[in-house]
Order: structure tokens, then C-alpha cells, then sequence
């Protein structure tokens, strides 16, 4: 029994990724064609040369049906995804695991959702019949909880935290303002963000991340085939994944200032890629900050900052574009846009262009660091997903 | 000797101040409150409440049989009392049956659980509606009580006995409601008054007469029904003093329709001392004379939470508010989907959870899964489990946020972390509280509510409210 990873053993060879936004005028499969010829174009492939392919939407459709027909696949494995917001990043980590394993040389994870035809704000779940106990908040209510959890654990004084969780939604919109695919590219000020008009708690519209539609793709082959597609191909070091029991909820000891979820699959994904100084060695990471109480956590969970310590870091421009480490350098879901199936397939695709030196000029991030991580949730707060992962452009 | 055991009066958290009325309208209202019940509250989450007042003040009693009368009922052809048994977790073989439509219900089922046999819960409750601005609506209130009704024994020492009573019938259309209308007709009120204050005399006389007493020897008094002209004037002619009558709550609860004869019953019991003669008379299509008699027991015997506290302990409702909650007013929903009916086959396997509110607690590790789990979250032990009911636990709120976008009948939804004595944590929903004054440290206490409906189906489960700042238990001085 253990967690072995498949370091090295297989690697990105392509990408494409549509813009994320209100695209009223494109449809499901608009945005599944258009994401999945951009991808063949970068690894140089066909459709038929794909051997299998894995579909992740959280509720846009269902079954593989939802991306064969659309690309008319003809008779090839095609499997959907779903994991909560995870549900891109699973899409990979299937292709990538059925690539390792010998059953197939090509294969291509293509995350895609429409999120904006449902005519609500948000996100909204599918609805399963149930016994009508369960909880209807919002995921921000749920995440709303973690700020003054943390500001109280930590002493930091309110006004203080709210400037600290401005600095995070500031940051990823100068981000964002500098990626031609983001869903808002326009920087904000901090007085914006802390006037906006409250949707949870203490979190106003500036500290959720934007919904929006979108689509993104990576092609997997084995390690040693990559240069046959691309000179830069995307090694992938370690695929972690930790689903919790839920009982975070029922259980009094959990506190609210932390994901154990997400601290497990980071732990389990350093070990796999043989990091042990995450700050150090990380060129860059995505993390999900659907929230930005969830961010300002997560650079503890993710060992970026000790416990107690990230809202000092965060203020001191640890995470900026230009700081120590750069956390979200697209944008990340507050600017990006939150397309659920896609966001996972999005993260790779900035780690892949900044790895590369393809990111936008006035966003790349410049640095002798190879590698990178991703981050990506589902749930809230005592019942959470979560995916870590670190690619690099280096073997072994 | 049989009588009641043990009473429980509910009245709803909230009050319209009449003069709130006018303020809007320019005109009607007039002087005082009435009570409201909350958005999430209808006869059923209030029957509930009010019977497990009850319940809590009688320990010992086991009740044989549920009657639930209700001019207001939640469902038709559903039964209304299956929820309450199930809430209060009576065993199956208890019998729920609903007495239903008439204002005249509320007083019949206790009549006839008094005269009857078995050891019978009697709960009334109800809901008044009035169009904006009229009479009803501002007279009105809503409000529940329940009696527990038994032979005298070990478990159930009777603190009020039943003397006897009488009753009269005679059928004029006074005051009528054709089904689904939400606010009731009356005729012009002298008709009424000229038919019910002899046929209220003459069925009092009776009464006493049958039991051997005089009006003389009527130590609390108590006139109810919606015709509040005819109430005034009858209990000004049956010749007993005039401190003998007892408020009748129009002043702060209001007419509270079938459930006001038992809500009124209850607020004198809590007040009273052993061996006084009780003498309760409703109009309705006729009239109905109960008699009562206090025993020793009565000294024993201790209200959970006195009516006159739940009315002291009260918060205003904005007249707005008021009319959204009734269905008068569509204020803009949140955009978000509206809930799903609940399914049937789901909720009926999770009835102890979803009405007792009863999770699991693992016997080797302690450690309580609300809802239940078979598998522990402490120690992984599978089928372990025994029950842990928690609707009577108090408990402390850990955290707590305002969600202004999810959907709710009436947003924002408040929403707690509650941390329950003893172990055990749930996150729920708030009610009955103002959005900003929730705290960390906050003691709260869960009571049954009505979460939303969907395709006419009601979605009944609990939620937290916080515990009134007098507090639980509080023996009300009986001298």
C-alpha cells in the first residue's frame, strides 16, 4: 500500500484553453471544439490519434456522449468527470494515470462547462432527491465562516484582516488585467474590494471568484515520447488527491482555519515530487481561491507560509506577480473566471505557458525555477475535495 | 378523577404593533400587538413547540393518543398530527388524528379528551389571516397549546380534575371562510352577539348546575372566541366577579382561533393555585363550558416556559415583513433555484432525524453524527451506534455567518456552527433572531420548523434559535 506517484512518467504535450467569460453566444460544444482544437494544434495531433479521452463537467452535461458528439469521436473511450470543482483537474489526473499505465499512448483531459445559461447567480448544485435536511448555503456563506475564524485563532484585528483579504482579490485582478483570457482584466482597488456590497458574512462580490463559461485542454503521452510532439513538454512530478468524510462538519474539534484536505494532498504530492521546500523550489503556483479567505488559508495548508504567518506574507507581496512566489500569476479564479469542469484544466495551461515563457509579457513571471504547482477544491469548509499537483519542465 | 396533567402554551417570537398599520396604510390597526408566527412556522411547527412544553412539565406521562385541532391546517387529507407525533417521537401505536376546520375543533377535542378515556395530547393551534387593514387581521394572532389529558395516577398526578361541562349547537352562518380563501366573513356583529351571550349564559348555568356550583364559586373565568363583542358582553352577565376573569390576550397575543380556549387555559393554569375552580366558555357556532378544579398537584407542578414570559420575551415585526410572511406581499425572491420537494421515500426513512432530531452517537468512541452515520467519524467501529436524540440539548454557537444569496422564504439566511452540551456539533440555520446580533458564545436551543414547500409539500426539520433570556426551567410562583 502507499501513494507512489507517477513522477515523470508522463508528460503535457499540449494545451488550449478558450477565455473564460460570459459567452452568451457559444454553446456547450462551441466552447469543447474551439478548447479542443487549440490543444491538438499544440501537440501537432489529430483527433484519431487520441486514444482516449476523459471529459470533465461538473453539470453541463453528461457521460462522454457530452464530448464525443460535439468533436465526433468515433468509437473512442471517452469517459466524464465529475468531482465537484475538482472535476478538470480529475479529467487529467485519469488520462495521465491511463497513459502511465500502458493502456493508451495518447490521451486528452478537455474540462468544459456552461455555467451562465442557468439564468441564477453563482453556482448551483444538481439537485438530488433527498430527505430536505440538508444545508442550502451558498459555498461563500460556508467559506465566509473561515475569516474571522482565522483573524480570531491568529489575534488579528478585523479591519486588518479585511485589508489582508483585499490585498488577495487586488492581486489576483492585476493579474487577471494582464491575461487576454481572463474573465475581468481590470485591476481593482483595495477600496473597491472592501465597499463592495456584501454576499456572505464579511465577503462582499470582490472576494468571489467570477463565474463564468470556458473550456481547457491538455494532451498526456509518456515521458519518453513527449519530444516527438514538442520541444518543451510539461513533465508531470506528482497527481494528489484527498477527498474528506465530511465530518469537519459534526466534528468540534475542527476550527475552521484550516483544510485538512488540502494539507494531506500537499504533503502527499512534495512527497511524490521530492519537494521539501515548497517556497523555495515552486517557480509559481494556482491555487483555488474561490474565496479569498480561501486563499489566504491555503498558502498555510499548502506550506507556502507557517500557520499564523500568510496574512503578513499576503500584505508583504509574497504571492504578488512579482514577489517570492508568485500564486495565481493568470489571475486565478477571482479574475479568471470559475468555469467549474474547466478551472482544474486552466490552472495547468498558466502553469504551462509561464513554464514555457508563453504567458503574456506583462504577466511572465521570470525565474531559474522549473517547477509549479496547482491547486484545486471542491466543497466548502468540513467537506472538501481536494487535487494538488506539480509539473516541471525538467526530467528527473 | 381525570383531568389535565400537565399544559403548554406557544406563542410565536414575533408582534405586529397594530399602530404599525396605520402607519402604512393610513388607516386600521388600533392599539397593542399581536403575535406572528415566523415565516418558517405554521400550525403544525407550533403545535409542536407547545407540546413539547407540555411534554417536559410531565415526565412520567406517556400519552396514548395525539388529537391536533386546527383551523388552519397545513395539509387537507394529510393528516397534520402524523408530524407532530413525529417530532415528538411517540411510538407508532400512539394514534394521530386531526380535528379540523372549524374554530369550534380546538375546544371540542379537549372536551371530548376530557370526558373520554386514555391518556390523550390535545394540541391546538392556529394561524389568523385578515385582509390588510381589516378587523381580523389586527385582532388576530397565532398561537399553540398543548393539554395533556389522563386518569390520575403515578405518572400522572392531575393538577387540574374535569368537573364537567356543557354545550350548546345551534347553526348561523356568524363568521365563515370558504376553503382556500385566506380571510374569513362575518355577518353584521349584533346578529351574533343577540344568538351567543343567552346561549353562552344558559350553557354556563348548566353547566355549574351539573357540577353543583355557583357562579359565586368560579375562581378564574375564561371567555373566548372570535366574536369579541359577544365575548365582552357575555362575561359581563354570568355573574361571576370581575376579577375572576382572565385576560383573554387581545391586548398582546391576539385571537389565536381554535387554539385560543387551550393558549388562554394555559396561561391561567400557570397562574393559578391548587383548589380553584376554573371555568372555561368559548363561542363558536354555539357554545362549549368546560370546568376545571386545581388539586394539590398543582403545586407540584411546573410550567417550562409561562406564556406570560414568551410574552414578555418578544421582538417587533416590521408591518411589511408581516404582510410577505402572510402571503399579502411578493417581495423580490432571491435568484437563486427554489428548493426541490422533498421525496417522500427519503424523508420516511430519516423520520427520527429529520422530526426528532435524533442522530447517532458511537458507543466506543462518544462521538455524536448528526445526522446519523453507521460508520463513526472517531475509530471507523460500523453499526456501533445508538440513538442520540438532540431536539431537547442546548448548545453553544462556535461560528455563524449571514448568507444574502442563498434561497430562503425570507433572507438572509443567519446561519450557525453549534457546538451541543455534552458533545456533538451541527450546522444549521437561525431563526427567530436578528441577522447582526448572533455571536460566538450565544446559547441556543433547537425548535421544529417548516424550511420551505415545494409542490405542496412541506419541508419540516429543525433549526437553532437562541435560548429566551429567562432562561429554561423557571418554576413560576404558584402562591
Amino acid at each position: 500500500m502507499g501513494s507512489h506517484g507517477i513522477r515523470d512518467r508522463v508528460a503535457i504535450v499540449g494545451m488550449g484553453c478558450t477565455a473564460f467569460g460570459e459567452h452568451w453566444d457559444r454553446s456547450l460544444d462551441d466552447l469543447i471544439v474551439d478548447a479542443a482544437a487549440d490543444t491538438f494544434a499544440s501537440a501537432g495531433v489529430t483527433k484519431e490519434e487520441v486514444d482516449a479521452y476523459w471529459f470533465g463537467t461538473a453539470q453541463s452535461g453528461m457521460s462522454g456522449i457530452t464530448l464525443a458528439r460535439p468533436l465526433q469521436l468515433e468509437n473512442k473511450p471517452v469517459t466524464r468527470v465529475e468531482n465537484y470543482c475538482t472535476t478538470g483537474s480529475e479529467a487529467l489526473r485519469a488520462a495521465a494515470y491511463a497513459v502511465a499505465s500502458g493502456a493508451y499512448d495518447v490521451a486528452m483531459a478537455l474540462g468544459a462547462e456552461k455555467v451562465k445559461d442557468s439564468g441564477y447567480q453563482g453556482l448551483n448544485a444538481f439537485p438530488v432527491p433527498g430527505d430536505g435536511t440538508a444545508r442550502t448555503l451558498t459555498a461563500a456563506a460556508m467559506f465566509s465562516m473561515v475569516a474571522p475564524a482565522y483573524a480570531r485563532k491568529y489575534g488579528v484585528d478585523e479591519e486588518q484582516l479585511a485589508e489582508v483579504l483585499a490585498t488577495i482579490s487586488v492581486k489576483n485582478h492585476f493579474n487577471g488585467a494582464r491575461n487576454p483570457r481572463a474573465q475581468f482584466r481590470k485591476e481593482v482597488s483595495k477600496e473597491t474590494v472592501l465597499r463592495s456590497p456584501r454576499v456572505a458574512g464579511t465577503l462582499g462580490v470582490f472576494d468571489c471568484a467570477g463565474v463564468a463559461d470556458g473550456a481547457a485542454a491538455a494532451i498526456v503521452v509518456r515521458a519518453e515520447d513527449a519530444h516527438r510532439y514538442t520541444d518543451k513538454p510539461l513533465y508531470i512530478k506528482a497527481l494528489s488527491f484527498a477527498a474528506g468524510s465530511g465530518s469537519g462538519l459534526i466534528d468540534p474539534d475542527y476550527d475552521y482555519t484550516h483544510f485538512p484536505e488540502c494539507e494531506v494532498a500537499a504533503r502527499d504530492a512534495y512527497a511524490q515530487a521530492g519537494i521539501t521546500d515548497p517556497r523555495r523550489q515552486l517557480a509559481m503556483a494556482e491555487v483555488h481561491d474561490c474565496f479569498t479567505p480561501t486563499e489566504l488559508v491555503l498558502m498555510e495548508d499548502l506550506g507556502f507560509a507557517e500557520r499564523g504567518t500568510a496574512w503578513k506574507e499576503i500584505l508583504a507581496g509574497t504571492f504578488a506577480l512579482d514577489g517570492e512566489l508568485p500564486v495565481n500569476p493568470d489571475g486565478g479564479l477571482k479574475s479568471f473566471g470559475h468555469p467549474v469542469g474547466a478551472s482544474g484544466l486552466r490552472m495547468f495551461y498558466e502553469c504551462w505557458l509561464q513554464l514555457r515563457g508563453e504567458a503574456t509579457p506583462e504577466r511572465q513571471i521570470s525565474t531559474d525555477r522549473t517547477l509549479a504547482l496547482t491547486h484545486n477544491l471542491g466543497g466548502y469548509p468540513g467537506e472538501m475535495v481536494s487535487f494538488v499537483s506539480v509539473v516541471g519542465t525538467e526530467p528527473g | 378523577m381525570r383531568g389535565i396533567v400537565s399544559s403548554g402554551g406557544y406563542v410565536p417570537y414575533r408582534r405586529l404593533q397594530r399602530s404599525a398599520v396605520a402607519g402604512l396604510l393610513g388607516s386600521g390597526g388600533g392599539k397593542g400587538t399581536r403575535s406572528v408566527a415566523s415565516h418558517d412556522e405554521d400550525t403544525t411547527t407550533m403545535g409542536v413547540e407547545a407540546a413539547r412544553l407540555a411534554l417536559r412539565s410531565a415526565p412520567g406521562a406517556a400519552p396514548t393518543s395525539l388529537w391536533f385541532a386546527t383551523a388552519s391546517p397545513a395539509y387537507l387529507d394529510k393528516t397534520n398530527a402524523t408530524a407532530v407525533h413525529a417530532a415528538l417521537r411517540l411510538p407508532g401505536e400512539v394514534s394521530a388524528l386531526d380535528f379540523g376546520g372549524a374554530l369550534r375543533s380546538g375546544i371540542g377535542a379537549l372536551g371530548a379528551a376530557l370526558a373520554g378515556g386514555g391518556t390523550t395530547l390535545v394540541v391546538l393551534s392556529d394561524q389568523r389571516d385578515g385582509l390588510p387593514g381589516g378587523g381580523d387581521e389586527s385582532a388576530g394572532g397565532d398561537g399553540a397549546a398543548a393539554l395533556l389529558v389522563a386518569e390520575d395516577g403515578p405518572g400522572s398526578p392531575v393538577m387540574a380534575e374535569y368537573l364537567g361541562g356543557a354545550s350548546a349547537t345551534d347553526e348561523f352562518v356568524d363568521r365563515w371562510r370558504a376553503p382556500g380563501d385566506r380571510r374569513s366573513k362575518s355577518w353584521e356583529e349584533r346578529f351574533g352577539e343577540t344568538r351567543y351571550v343567552p346561549l353562552g349564559r344558559s350553557t354556563f348555568d348548566r353547566a355549574l348546575k351539573d357540577a353543583g356550583l355557583t357562579p359565586e364559586g368560579v375562581d378564574r373565568v375564561i371567555v373566548t372566541g372570535m366574536h369579541l363583542r359577544a365575548n365582552k358582553a357575555l362575561a359581563g352577565k354570568l355573574g361571576v366577579a370581575p376579577e375572576a376573569l382572565a385576560d383573554d390576550l387581545a391586548a398582546t397575543v391576539g385571537q389565536t382561533g381554535a387554539a385560543h380556549p387551550g393558549l388562554v387555559l394555559a396561561a391561567v393554569l400557570e397562574t393559578s393555585r391548587p383548589g380553584q375552580v376554573i371555568a372555561l366558555v368559548h363561542l363558536a357556532d354555539g357554545a362549549e363550558v368546560l370546568l376545571l378544579r386545581t388539586t394539590p398537584a398543582r403545586a407540584d407542578w411546573e410550567p417550562t416556559r409561562p406564556v406570560a414570559d414568551q410574552i414578555a420575551a418578544a421582538a417587533d415585526l416590521p408591518y411589511g415583513k408581516f404582510l410577505a410572511w402572510r402571503g399579502m406581499l411578493t417581495p423580490e425572491p432571491p435568484r437563486r433555484p427554489e428548493p426541490q420537494r422533498v421525496s417522500t421515500p427519503a424523508a420516511w426513512r430519516a423520520e427520527d432525524w429529520k422530526y426528532g432530531f435524533v442522530g447517532s452517537r458511537d458507543r466506543s468512541s462518544g462521538a455524536v453524527h448528526l445526522p446519523p452515520s453507521r460508520v463513526s467519524m472517531e475509530g471507523g467501529a460500523v453499526d456501533e451506534m445508538e440513538p442520540a436524540p438532540m431536539a431537547d440539548v442546548q448548545g453553544t454557537i462556535v461560528t455563524s455567518t449571514i448568507d444574502r444569496l442563498a434561497y430562503s422564504p425570507s433572507p438572509p439566511i443567519v446561519f450557525a456552527v453549534v457546538d451541543f452540551d455534552g458533545g456533538g456539533r451541527f450546522p444549521v440555520e437561525m431563526t427567530d433572531v436578528e441577522a447582526e446580533a448572533v455571536a460566538i458564545g450565544d446559547r441556543v436551543e433547537m425548535t421544529f420548523r417548516r424550511l420551505y414547500s415545494a409542490d405542496g409539500i412541506h419541508d419540516y426539520f429543525w433549526k437553532a434559535r437562541p435560548v429566551p433570556a429567562a432562561g429554561p426551567p423557571t418554576a413560576e410562583e404558584t402562591g
